[in-house]
Order: C-alpha cells, then sequence, then structure tokens
C-alpha cells in the first residue's frame, strides 16, 4: 500500500509539473505548482518526515504561493503567445534531457556507492519533538542566523517598496502684482462673465513667468 | 486490525460527521437568523414549519432549484472551481477533530474522530492557510473590479490574522507538549482546562479575535459586507455555487469553535456519572454543549458589533494581536521554565 500511494502521488506530482511547464495562462502555472507542493507533501509523510510534510503545506503551498498568485491577479499577466520555438534547443535539450534523466535515475537505483546509503523510513527527526530538539541543540546556530537572514530579507524589501511622497511644492515671494492677479483668477472663478478676466490674468501671469 | 475493517469504520465515520456537520451548519443558519431577529426585536423566520424548523429545507431547495448562472466575461475554469475549493477545505478539517473518548463495539476500540494523527493542530493550520485560495481565485475568476477588491482584501486579512492565530497556540502547545488534539484534550482533564489552569486567557482572547478575523464575519466583515463591495468575492455566484460559498463558512465557523473548545475549554472535559453506555455519551454532550455556546457567542456578537473599517482592521491584528501573541508566548514560557 505504501508503494501504491508513492506511486499515485509521485505521477500527480509529475503530472503537475508537467502541466505547469505546458500551461498558457500564468494562473494555471500557479495552480499547478500548489499540486505539485501538495504532492510533495504527501511524498514527505510517505517518509516518515510529518512536521515537514505540514511546513510544506503551511508555508510554500499556504504563503509563498498565495504570494505567487496574488502577484498573476494584480499584474493581470494574460495567456501568454506561442512562438515558434527553437531548434538548437530542441536538438541539445532533448538528448541532454535524457542524458541527465538516466545518469540520476542510475545512481538512485543503487548501481553507484552514492546510491547506497539508505535510511529506513522514519529514522530521522521525524516528529516534531526530535526537530524541536535539534534545532535548539546542534542545529542552534544556522537557525538563529537563517532568522537574521530573514529579518535583512524583510527589511530590504520594506525599504524598496517603501512610499516616496511627492516633492514638496517650492514657497517663495509673492509681488504685489502678481497677488493682485492670482486675487483676480480666485474672484472670478467659475463665472461666465468673468472669463475674459480670468484669461488676462492668466496670460499676465504666464508672461510674468517667462521673464522671471 | 485488518485493512478493510479499518477502511468500512472510517467510511462510516466520515459518512456520520458529514452528515452531522452539513445539517448543523443548515441549523446554524436559521438559529442565527432567529437569534439575531430576537436581538433586533423581531421574530425571524416563522413560517416554514413550526418555529421555522423547516426554513433551511426549503433555503436548500430554492438553492438547488434556482437556475445557475455563469457570466460571460469570468474566467470559466476557476470560477467553477473556486467555490468547490472553498468547500472541500471547510468541510476536511472535520477529519482530525475528536469529539470524545473511544467507544468499544465488538472488538474494536474506536476512536471518535475520523483520523488521530499526531499533527492534527498543523493540519488544520495548514488548511485554513490553503483555504485563501478559494476566496482570491473566486474573486479573480469573476472579472469584477467589485470582486476583484472584495477577494484582494479578504485573502489580505486572511493571511495577516493567521499569523495571530498560530501564535496564540503555541501557549497552549507548550503545556500540553503535543500537537494532536487527542494529547491536548487529555493534558487538561480533571478541570484543569487551558482557559484558568495554565492562564491562557490572553491566548484564548486573542484566538478568539484571529478566528472571528479568518471566518470573515462582524466585526471582521468588511470584505463581504453589502454596504461595502456589493458582496465582495461572492458577488458574481448564484444559486448552488453561493450555497458552497455560504456551507463553506459555516463549516469554517463550526471548526474554528471545535477547536477553541478543545483547546481552551478542555474539550469533552465535563461531570461524567452513570452506566457505561452514559459513560461514553456524556463527554460527547459536553463537547456539543461546548461547541453550541461558541457559535451562540458568534451569533451574539454579529448582532451587537459594527463592522471594522478596512485600515482599523489590520492595524489590530498586526499592531495588537500579533504582539500579544508573542508577549503570551514569552510569558508562559517564562513560567513554565522557571517553575517545572
Amino acid at each position: 500500500m505504501h508503494l501504491g500511494l508513492f506511486i499515485a502521488f509521485a505521477v500527480i506530482c509529475v503530472a503537475g509539473a508537467i502541466s505547469l511547464v505546458a500551461q498558457r495562462h500564468p494562473i494555471n502555472s500557479a495552480l499547478s505548482l500548489i499540486v505539485v507542493m501538495g504532492s510533495l507533501a504527501v511524498l514527505y509523510l510517505l517518509l516518515g518526515a510529518e512536521f515537514v510534510a505540514a511546513i510544506q503545506l503551511i508555508v510554500y503551498a499556504g504563503a509563498i504561493m498565495v504570494l505567487f498568485v496574488f502577484v498573476i491577479m494584480l499584474l493581470n499577466a494574460g495567456a501568454e503567445e506561442r512562438t515558434r520555438g527553437s531548434r538548437v534547443a530542441m536538438a541539445l535539450g532533448v538528448p541532454g534531457l535524457i542524458v541527465v534523466a538516466g545518469v540520476l535515475m542510475y545512481t538512485l537505483a543503487g548501481h553507484t556507492a552514492a546510491g547506497q546509503d539508505q535510511l529506513a523510513i522514519g529514522a530521522t527527526y521525524g516528529p516534531p519533538v526530535a526537530i524541536g530538539r535539534s534545532l535548539f541543540r546542534e542545529f542552534l546556530l544556522p537557525f538563529e542566523v537563517t532568522s537574521i537572514l530573514i529579518l535583512i530579507a524583510i527589511m530590504g524589501a520594506v525599504l524598496l517598496a517603501r512610499y516616496h511622497a511627492a516633492p514638496a511644492p517650492e514657497t517663495r515671494a509673492i509681488d504685489p502684482d502678481e497677488a493682485g492677479d492670482l486675487l483676480q483668477l480666485a474672484g472670478t472663478h467659475g463665472s461666465a462673465a468673468g472669463a475674459r478676466e480670468r484669461r488676462r490674468a492668466e496670460h499676465r501671469m504666464r508672461e510674468r513667468e517667462v521673464t522671471r | 486490525m485488518p485493512l478493510s475493517q479499518y477502511i468500512l469504520i472510517a467510511v462510516v465515520k466520515i459518512a456520520i460527521a458529514l452528515f452531522v456537520l452539513l445539517t448543523a451548519c443548515a441549523y446554524v443558519v436559521l438559529a442565527e437568523r432567529k437569534l439575531i431577529a430576537r436581538m433586533q426585536n423581531r421574530w425571524g423566520p416563522t413560517r416554514v414549519g413550526p418555529f421555522g424548523f423547516l426554513q433551511p429545507l426549503a433555503d436548500g431547495l430554492k438553492f438547488i432549484l434556482k437556475e445557475d448562472l455563469i457570466p460571460s466575461h469570468v474566467y470559466k475554469p476557476l470560477y467553477i472551481d473556486a467555490p468547490m475549493l472553498s468547500l472541500t477545505l471547510a468541510l476536511t478539517a472535520i477529519a482530525v477533530i475528536p469529539i470524545g473518548q473511544s467507544v468499544t463495539i465488538g472488538n474494536a476500540n474506536i476512536p471518535l474522530q475520523i483520523t488521530d494523527v499526531n499533527i492534527a493542530l498543523l493540519i488544520i493550520l495548514g488548511l485554513t492557510s490553503v483555504g485563501v485560495y478559494g476566496i482570491a481565485l473566486a474573486g479573480w475568476a469573476s472579472n469584477s473590479k467589485y470582486s476583484l477588491l472584495g477577494s484582494l482584501r479578504a485573502s489580505a486579512q486572511m493571511i495577516s490574522y493567521e499569523l495571530a492565530l498560530g501564535l496564540s497556540l503555541i501557549g497552549v502547545l507548550i503545556g500540553a507538549g503535543s500537537f494532536s488534539l487527542r494529547e491536548i484534550v487529555n493534558s487538561q482533564a480533571g478541570w484543569h482546562w487551558n482557559l484558568w489552569y495554565r492562564g491562557q486567557f490572553v491566548a484564548f482572547f486573542v484566538y478568539l479575535m484571529a478566528a472571528f478575523a479568518e471566518t470573515n464575519r462582524v466585526p471582521f466583515d468588511l470584505p463581504e459586507a453589502e454596504t461595502e463591495l456589493v458582496a465582495g468575492y461572492h458577488t458574481e455566484y448564484s444559486a448552488m455555487k453561493f450555497a458552497m460559498f455560504f456551507v463553506a463558512e459555516y463549516a469554517n465557523m463550526f471548526t474554528v469553535a471545535c477547536l477553541a473548545t478543545l483547546l481552551f475549554l478542555g474539550g469533552w472535559d465535563g461531570p461524567v456519572f452513570g452506566p457505561a453506555w452514559l459513560m461514553v455519551v456524556l463527554p460527547v454532550l459536553w463537547f456539543v454543549l461546548k461547541v453550541i455556546l461558541f457559535i451562540f457567542v458568534y451569533i451574539w456578537i454579529r448582532g451587537t458589533l459594527p463592522r471594522f473599517r478596512y485600515d482599523q482592521l489590520m492595524a489590530f491584528g498586526w499592531k495588537f494581536l500579533l504582539p500579544l501573541a508573542l508577549a503570551n508566548i514569552l510569558i508562559t514560557s517564562l513560567v513554565i521554565g522557571l517553575t517545572a
């Protein structure tokens, strides 16, 4: 049953990953990535790492992907256009992919020295108790340093996204002629009869600006 | 026990739990309408059946028989999937909530919980986190500005208050020492409820506020208030899809009420006496009574308080609840570290 569940969720994971690349609309790609994250969480669960599975769901699928989805929603990225594709990419990419996949599968199937080390399921850091203990004993320094790193990232984001107020208009002394024109403008606001007065006053102000 | 027996018991438990939950959601709607009506000095539904008891049936029939409109401008795949996602995640949380001790039928000892996992609390938090998608995608797929704004506000509100929710539960976890809900309830046995015995009243307050905001209920229901954004993220939805959002909201309310009972009020802890069958039924009765108490508090607050403006809402979550929850963790750890 373990193998059956593993195969089922691995197939879902790979299908999600292929769909992520093959979809045209970015929101479908984001949702495929959420499917991949979810099935990865189940695979972690099958390996006995229950805390990591739950945290994968909460942090990756529940927070980081929400960020992705927000960005796609707000930037209104539409469906992508299909170009004709590159023949060089096909010629180099497909054989390269087959070679890399072959090497990986050969290694993981245990035929080389690197693939021989195996652990029993649930042997290391499964329950939250074990993870908590190791975080505060062996891995205390990396834990604290990582939190400071995240703090620096947050501060950088806040700095970059800061609201820049518009520059304050410069204030200068007004001479009496300009003051008279301004008052005339204000006084004739909205009346049709004052339209000519307004035009004359604005013309005078503009001339004054030019000669300044 | 053999696999087939395990699956059979699990299926029976799921069927019972779903039936009870869905019926309870329908009748909580009726209870809300009647209680709010009484608070507003009117009667509420009284026509359909005695005291309006068949009103949920009439409502359900109406939702099923109503014409299912799909506007032409929506993004169809997500428009149809979003309410399904919302409802599925809301109903899944009942899988890890225990309602009583074990029951012995024949030779099998069946715990009154669909699955007893040792990370149950994390699973519920995870389902809450992923539940944001139903709302975010519904608003975006509706392709309308009110829906998009409403869903953005609702999503931002939900992810902000998730933090306060999670942090308020850490005080409880420190006291119980496990994420398993059954363990947490067992650690409160004998009237050692987390509310007073472990001093988690501040955490209880923060949890209640954060839970109100998570379920988008008054006073935090700006994203779906009619006077604000037409109806927020479910503006463009009609009939069965709207009913799915509706039931999802009430199912979330139930999950929150059950969690509050399990974590702070001792779960099924209460006076137990009498013959063997009564000793199994009585804890379930206490649990149900406490959950009903929380639902009543939900409805009571809806009938009483005005709603927060959006910036007040966000400021409340980030600048008040979050530091309060952190202070609670600090003080709880200090007390336990110094006295244990």
